[in-house]
This record gives C-alpha cells, structure tokens and sequence, in this order.
C-alpha cells in the first residue's frame, strides 16, 4: 500500500513549460489510467515520479518521503518506460536476473511462467528480440517485480492483439492476488477502459480531471438516430463533438441521464447509449 | 457470458444480471459455487473492484451468499427471488413497450394478440 503525493510540480524545458503546477494525489491499490495526446506531458510527469528527471518546482513523495535521490522511496516503484533502457546483449534471463537484484520481491517462477505463455525465449538476446517481445519481456519484469507501484508507459506497443488480450488478463489477475497501484499511460484507451478504476487527463501539461471511470462515463452518453430528431432532442443540452453520416446522426451528450430523457428519446425514436471513453476523451481534449 | 461494453446500462449491473441468467438457466445452481471476483475479472477483462461491486450487489439481494475464505454461492431460493424480480420488470419493458412499438406501427392489439398465439404455436 504505497500513496503518491505530487504537490506543485513544473517542469521546464529550457523556455518551454511541459508540466504546469500539477497537485496530484495517487491512491493506494487502485489502477489508473493516465490519459493524453502527444506531447501533453504524461511521460515527464512519470519520470518525475520515478526521479529520472528533476522538477523545476514542487515535490513529489512516495508515502511522505521525497522521491529525489531516496533509494527506499524508489525501491516502492517500478517504472516500465516506453524506451528499451536494457544493455542490447542482454539475455532475457539476464535482464529477469537483474532485476532481482533491485526488486528483493522479485518472483522469477512468476516471472519464467509468463514468459512460457507468452512465449518469450529467455535465450534471446534484448537486442534480437522484436518490439512486440521487447514490450513482452518489459511488462513481464513489470508484473513479477512486485513492488507496490507499477508503472506503465505504454505496456502494449507493438503487441498483436492476442498478446494485447494476454497481457490484460495477466494484469488483472496480477492486480487481484496482490493488489498494488498500478499507473497505466496507453492511446488505446478503448481496450483499457474497464480494466481502470479511474483516469486522470493530463492536456497542455496541466490535469484536465481526475475520476473513477464509472462516475466520469456517467456524466456523458450517446445519443444517435435521423439527424433532425436528434438536433431537437439536443435543444437547450451541452454536448461535445459527434458524427454524421448522411441522415444519420450520433453526438456525445454531457449530463447525467434522467428519466425524463430517456422518455423524450423514446418519443423522439432516437436511441440513447454508452458513451465511449475514447470518444469522451476526445472531446475533452480537442481543441 | 457476455458483456456488452457499448451499453448505456453500467458493467457492474450487467455482470449481476448475466450471473442471474445463470442462476435461471441452471448454469448455476442452488448452493452451488459461483466464479470469483479475480475468475470474473480476468475472463472479462474487467477492473476487480468492478467484478466486486456486480457480486456484492446480489449479496446485498441475498441471491448469493459468502461463505468467509472459500468464496460465493448461489442462496437456496435465489432462483425464486429471480424470477419474482424478473416478472415485475417484464410488464414494464416488454408488454408496455410492446403496446407502444404495435400502436406506432398501426398494428390493432387483437392481431398483437393473434401474433402472441401465432408465436405460442412454433
């Protein structure tokens, strides 16, 4: 049970601003999703969790201690990072080896079985492997270093989709038995979106929100059907972005649906939906 | 069991009325063990504290119960308490939408009736 307290922290680049004034607070054993376009600042803010780089200000602490230069603070996590920071001559038993030496908890029966399901020769040198069993042999070192923070710079690059598949179902099943705060950053939001109990959008290096999942798809829906009938249920409504395609109409709704709504849909025969937190996301950080 | 991520209805629900259209097909029976937070999570590719919430609903009901350290079974009667629920609901999103759908499409109640018997007979 590790907390991540991240209090008024900037990052400048020389004259640019990448991280403005973020307060942030990280709860233990939940599984966040951090969303954003490129260049808006995930990958700094996660490298000033994991102190490979400094803040221009503010300060960030894992369970009340300063994450800069403390070894205990960053024992607590572990960083899978998009780069492939592995010396390329490698092995991949090496690498598993290694790692236990940093990670005291490190399971390596844990460790070999994912790479047998995965099918990740542990022979292989880092360099030979692709970059789908690059990520492959990253998330799985992830998973088996049991620290009680797990970050995520995008787990599944270059990963097929029944590789994608495998590694969500070992997440979870990861997550389950030894729950831990695990830190997800991912463009494929769709295929994350019930795996995370909550997001966080970061946009122009400032948070946009910061809410559970359930709560947030609660605050929007769809709402599709002949275009003129949905411009009239639209009436007097706030809504984000949608499509059209010829009379065919769907746009992103922002409100908690009511009864009555849902009465007048009826009435209007256009059909009301889910909406999607990838189509959500967007319309939270177009513009 | 399938759940279906586009539906306005929220996952937890779902997952508590796919788990009681087990209990009524038999798939899962009285007294019997039903699949873990960690089973239904990982099969669904759904967040634990998701898969939780749908479980704990029907405890809540008193369709399932929990037996501490070995995990969730289906209650003796959960199968009656479906199919009480379930029967309220069916007047409200079957025949009434059904009368509505029929008076839009012209359809007189004596041939929805017709068709009713229609259907009775295949």
């Amino acid at each position: 049970m590790s907390t991540i307290a991240i209090k008024g922290i900037c990052k400048d680049y020389g004259t640019t601003r990448a991280l403005d004034n973020i307060d942030l607070e990280i709860e233990p054993d939940k599984i966040y999703g951090l969303l954003g376009r490129n260049g808006a600042g995930k990958t700094t803010l996660l490298n000033l969790i994991t102190n490979r780089i400094f803040p221009t200000a503010g300060e960030i602490a894992i369970d009340g201690e300063s994450v800069v230069e403390n070894d205990r603070a960053l024992s607590k996590v572990f960083y899978m990072t998009e780069a492939n920071l592995y010396p390329p001559g490698l092995r991949v038993r090496e690498v598993l080896g290694w790692s236990k030496e940093f990670y005291p908890g490190f399971d390596m029966p844990y460790a070999l079985w994912l790479c047998e399901q995965f099918g990740l020769k542990t022979g292989k040198r880092v360099k030979e492997l692709s970059t789908g069993y690059g990520s492959i042999m990253k998330a799985i070192v992830a998973l088996a270093s049991n620290a009680p923070i797990v970050v995520f710079d995008e787990p599944v690059l270059g990963l097929d989709a029944n590789h994608r598949q495998m590694f969500y179902r070992a997440l979870i099943a990861n997550y389950s038995q030894h729950p831990k705060t695990i830190i997800i950053s991912s463009h494929l939001i769709e295929e994350i979106a019930e795996v995370l109990e909550e997001v966080i959008i970061i946009k122009d290096g400032s948070i946009v929100l910061k809410q559970s999942v359930e709560e947030l798809l609660g605050q929007a829906y769809t709402v599709s059907g002949e275009a003129a009938q949905v411009d009239s249920y639209l009436a007097g409504r706030k809504f984000a972005g949608g499509e059209e395609l010829g009379k065919f109409k769907a746009v992103t709704v922002l409100g908690v649906l009511t009864e009555g709504d849902r009465a007048l849909a009826q009435k209007l025969d256009v059909e009301l939906s889910r909406v999607e937190l990838q189509k959500l996301f967007i319309s939270l950080t177009n513009s | 069991m399938r759940l279906d991520f586009s539906s306005e209805k929220p996952i937890y629900l779902q997952l508590a009325e796919a788990i009681e259209d087990d209990i009524l097909k038999g798939i899962y029976e009285e007294e019997s063990q039903v699949a873990s937070t960690t089973e239904l999570a990982v099969t669904l590719r759904i967040n634990p504290a998701t898969a939780g919430k749908g479980l704990n609903l029907l405890v809540d009901e008193k369709i399932l119960y929990k037996k501490r350290g070995v995990g969730m079974f289906v209650s003796v009667g959960a199968r009656e308490m479906i199919l009480k629920k379930r029967r309220e609901g069916f007047y409200q999103s079957f025949v009434v939408k059904l009368l509505e759908e029929a008076r839009k499409l012209n359809i007189p109640v004596e041939e929805v009736i017709a068709m009713i018997e229609r259907g009775r007979g295949k």
